[in-house]
């Protein structure tokens, strides 16, 4: 499956090259709308206005009628690796979606036809402490370190409710463990992952001892290290982000409380459908917010929800952004983002914040991406029409100044994939052909499922 | 202020039973069966649409609702959903959507649809006036349920009870599809299930040729005939009265399908049918109209292109094939208020925007039998309309006001009662 998979690549063009995107409407997101052009130069934006001179051997593409936007953000997703969710322990910090980074999947190349450029990539959310986050960038065709965000601040995934008290119910286990798992209510969850911050504490201390006794130039023996708790100690000391999957206002508080107490701040609260009715202490701890437009009562703890929780959010002064946690709505997270304009009333260029500049904030990235500016990365979106349109298509994606998607290429490329793709069917057809010409076939394959190649 | 305007709104709910008269005027009318009408006028009486047309005359005692700047459209309906058999999907308690057994056509959605369910005023509120309403599992799932999403009884609610008899119909289930093919096992675990397949295709035709001759046995025997409710069931059905909704997915299934209402003589619709594009010189041959999945899906194959959900709905309407939008919502897909966006990505890729509309109100009331009382603004017809400030397949468009059965319709709901709530905070 796969080796069909890698013809689907976009071979992207050079780097270094400087290119001209002209006569189109820019929404820079940051620095207003205007029909003009941006000048692109070794990966990076040179400059975007209304009258920019094209440089002698830019590549020029022309976008009359057009529209450019910076590219999608999606801060919430879990494309592109082998496994999500390590349930067996309900803290799992000591593993990283960074190792199981599967490049080759095609929700890669889907997303980027979506306009996406950046995803935080999150282990599930299966135990209170999950395993360390993953920024990337959608470079469809590059291994699974061309992928990584490089410079990206780290994160880890912590999740409350529903899904982390499920291991506790019987006959709903997920994960390897073959008995019921701690914890199996709100009140377990928090004191699972006071558990664990308490023993943090007590290693970075340790450690501190340690790093103490050598500025001392006194005899020290290093701790043995410990690789549940080190990205717990990064979280203690604000150098690892944590995006906390949570729904109902009461977890909301509960963790922000323990946040408070062990004198750190939650980076975002993903999903956090119960947002809307502690706005304002969100707003005050000073976590961002990463939300569905308007998903809805598929769980008890989602009975509340309501599209309007993006809007009460923004108005109340909390950093917001709208995510997928799916390769499909990650398709589309352009006309997600025109939702908060019908339910609550955003602005065009409110709305559009919601998947660029605010998700760039709450992953540390926005001096790289997140809006069209001079000096940040290269990482566009080209619409024929509006992007907050649902008759929008995205034409072209540039990441780093190099295209990884133009429709008109996939277009004209997908003759010769059919083509190759049924000679090799064709030639498994043959080869099974003969293998059931052979009589040592057993009775199975006779059996078969024809057309096995699929 | 908006307190009261609820207040009334209910009120007016409330009085839906008295024939109210109303003239909404100054509107561009967009009666989709025909080409739009600038500053239009709709005359509704006795929950009809009385009148349509640029000069409409004011009956004596009409009410008259001046709606400029603003447009009508009819209301929209999806054709396949849970409302009101599913409340919250993952709580077992709040699930009425199966139950045990392979054939149970004398189960009906009508029954069991909660009319008090917050799924519908919340559906409501972005313009869908009417759904289908699926029971599922086993083989044959029971019957559907073709309703308006305002009232406070099935009775107030039913547009068709039954719209149809709905069949999943069998197919090659193997677990673990992507396995290695040279996993221990595979083949005869893909065995067993083509033999459990072929069984159920064995079952499915003997329970027809069984309700066949229940049919014939019944009329020939006199007033004591001792009813059998399943094969009972099934007599609208033989009779063409009421359509088969079949779901067939793949190609070789959905091929089988169309072999199989053609043996058995009855009206089919086909579910889902992802692969239909695959078979659309058949299904329009046969006159078989389609209820698609959700556009906004991934491809079905790896190497599909990746645009193929969206690319599909116009290559079927080249082909001339009948189709509707549906959400399969609220438990499995999407929310089935957002019916007009999964037919709006369609237009992005193909699909006149007029089909999609057409898709999410006719052709949907085409393909349920009701053309002549839904799915258009045309004299005649049930006043299920909506008012909105533009085009209602797009996002950014509100839905300003809801007529269901010519009566206005509160567009409050639980989203936006706390929307305001916690907007006070």
């Amino acid at each position: 499956m796969n080796r069909l998979a890698l013809f689907l690549m976009a071979v992207p063009l050079a780097a270094g090259q400087t290119t001209v995107i002209r006569n189109a409407t820019v929404l820079t997101v940051t620095k207003g709308t205007f029909q003009g052009s941006i000048l692109i130069r070794d990966g990076k934006i040179v400059e975007a206005g209304e009258k920019v001179l094209v440089p002698d051997g830019a590549r020029v593409i022309d976008a009359g009628g057009q529209f450019v936007m910076p590219g999608i953000i999606d801060c919430h997703s879990h494309i592109a690796a082998d496994s999500i969710n390590e349930g067996a322990v309900a803290v799992s910090s000591m593993v990283g979606i960074e190792d199981v980074i599967n490049p080759d999947d095609i929700d890669i190349y889907r997303a980027l036809a979506g306009g996406v450029t950046t995803a935080n990539i999150l282990h599930g959310s299966a135990n209170p402490i999950g395993g360390k986050c993953q920024v990337m960038k959608m470079r469809w065709g590059k291994d699974a370190q061309g992928l990584i965000f490089e410079g990206a601040m780290p994160g880890i995934k912590f999740a409350l409710g529903e899904n982390v008290k499920r291991s506790g119910s019987p006959g709903n286990g997920f994960g390897a463990s073959p008995g019921l798992r701690y914890p199996a209510s709100r009140m377990g969850v928090e004191d699972v992952i006071r558990e664990a911050l308490t023993e943090a504490r007590a290693y970075q201390k340790e450690w501190r001892d340690y790093q103490a006794k050598l500025d001392r130039h006194e005899q020290a023996i290093p701790p043995r290290r410990d690789l549940k708790l080190e990205p717990l100690v990064e979280v203690l000391e604000g150098k690892r982000y944590v995006h906390a999957h949570c729904y109902r206002a009461d977890e909301i508080l509960m963790l922000l409380r323990v946040a408070d107490d062990f004198g750190f701040k939650i980076r975002t609260l993903q999903h956090v459908l119960e947002g809307y009715k502690v706005a304002k202490e969100i707003a005050a701890h000073g976590a961002g917010a990463s939300t569905f437009s308007d998903w809805w009562a598929y769980k008890a703890e989602a009975f509340d929800a309501i599209p309007y929780n993006a809007a009460i959010m923004v108005r109340k002064g909390v950093l917001v952004s709208l995510n997928s946690d799916s390769a499909e709505l990650m398709r589309h997270l352009n006309t997600e983002a025109a939702k908060a304009m019908k339910y609550g009333g955003l602005n065009e260029t409110e709305a559009l914040s919601l998947v660029t500049i605010n998700p760039a904030k709450q992953l540390g990235i926005e001096n790289r991406v997140g809006s069209i500016e001079p000096g940040k990365d290269a990482d566009l979106a080209v619409f024929d029409k509006h992007p907050l349109s649902n008759y929008a298509k995205v034409e072209k994606v540039f990441i780093d100044g190099e295209l990884y998607f133009d429709r008109e290429k996939d277009l004209e490329e997908r003759p010769g994939k059919e083509a190759r793709k049924k000679a090799l069917i064709d030639k498994q057809k043959a080869q099974e052909k003969k293998e059931r010409k052979k009589p040592e076939a057993t009775e199975d394959k006779k059996n078969e499922e024809p057309g096995g190649v699929r | 202020m908006k307190t009261c305007l609820a207040m009334l709104l209910t009120l007016a709910t409330l009085r839906a039973a008295g024939p109210e008269t109303i003239l909404l005027r100054g509107a561009t009318v967009h009666p989709v069966s025909g080409p739009d009408i600038a500053d239009g006028s709709v005359l509704v009486r006795d929950g009809k649409i009385a009148e349509v047309g640029a000069r409409v005359a004011l009956p004596k005692g009409a009410r008259v609702i001046e709606l400029k700047g603003l447009h009508i459209y009819p209301g929209m309906i999806d054709s396949a959903t849970e409302i009101g058999l599913s409340e919250i999907g993952a709580v077992r308690e709040m699930n009425d959507i199966s139950d045990i057994g392979l054939f149970k056509p004398q189960l009906r959605a009508a029954t069991a649809v909660n009319p008090a369910s917050e799924h519908i005023p919340v559906t409501r509120a972005n313009g869908i006036t009417s759904v289908i309403t699926s029971p599922g599992g086993g083989i044959i799932a029971g019957q559907s349920v073709l309703m308006h999403l305002n009232g406070w009884t099935m009775e107030d609610m039913a547009v068709r009870a039954p719209a149809a008899m709905r069949l999943e119909f069998p197919q090659i289930r193997t677990p673990n599809r992507f396995g290695a093919s040279e996993a221990p096992g595979r083949a005869s675990a893909y065995a067993e299930a083509k033999k459990r397949y072929e069984q159920q295709l064995q079952e499915l035709n003997d329970f027809m040729e069984s309700a066949r001759r229940y049919r014939q046995a019944k009329a020939a025997a006199g007033p004591d005939f001792e009813a059998d409710l399943k094969l009972e069931a099934m007599i609208p059905v033989l009779d063409g009265k009421v359509p088969m909704l079949i779901r067939a997915e793949k190609e070789k299934t959905i091929k089988e399908a169309i072999a199989f209402a053609d043996k058995q003589k009855v009206h089919m619709i086909l579910e889902r049918g992802t692969e239909a594009w695959k078979v659309a010189a058949a299904l329009k041959t046969h006159n078989i109209p389609v209820v698609l999945p959700p556009t906004l899906r991934l491809p079905d194959e790896e190497d599909d292109p990746y645009d193929k959900p969206f690319s599909i709905p116009g290559e079927l309407s080249k082909a001339g094939v009948k189709f509707a939008f549906a959400s399969f919502g609220p438990g499995d897909e999407d929310n089935p208020r957002n019916l007009p966006y999964e037919a709006a990505a369609a237009v992005g890729f193909g699909l006149p925007q007029a089909e999609a509309l057409k898709a999410v109100t006719l052709y949907a009331a085409q393909i349920w039998g009701v053309g002549d009382e839904l799915g258009s603004i045309e004299k005649g017809k049930w006043a299920d309309l909506i008012v909105t400030d533009g085009d209602p397949l797009e996002t950014r468009t509100q839905i300003k006001q809801m007529f269901i059965k010519g009566a206005p319709v509160d567009l409050d709901n639980k989203h936006y009662r706390l929307y305001e709530k916690y907007l006070a905070r």
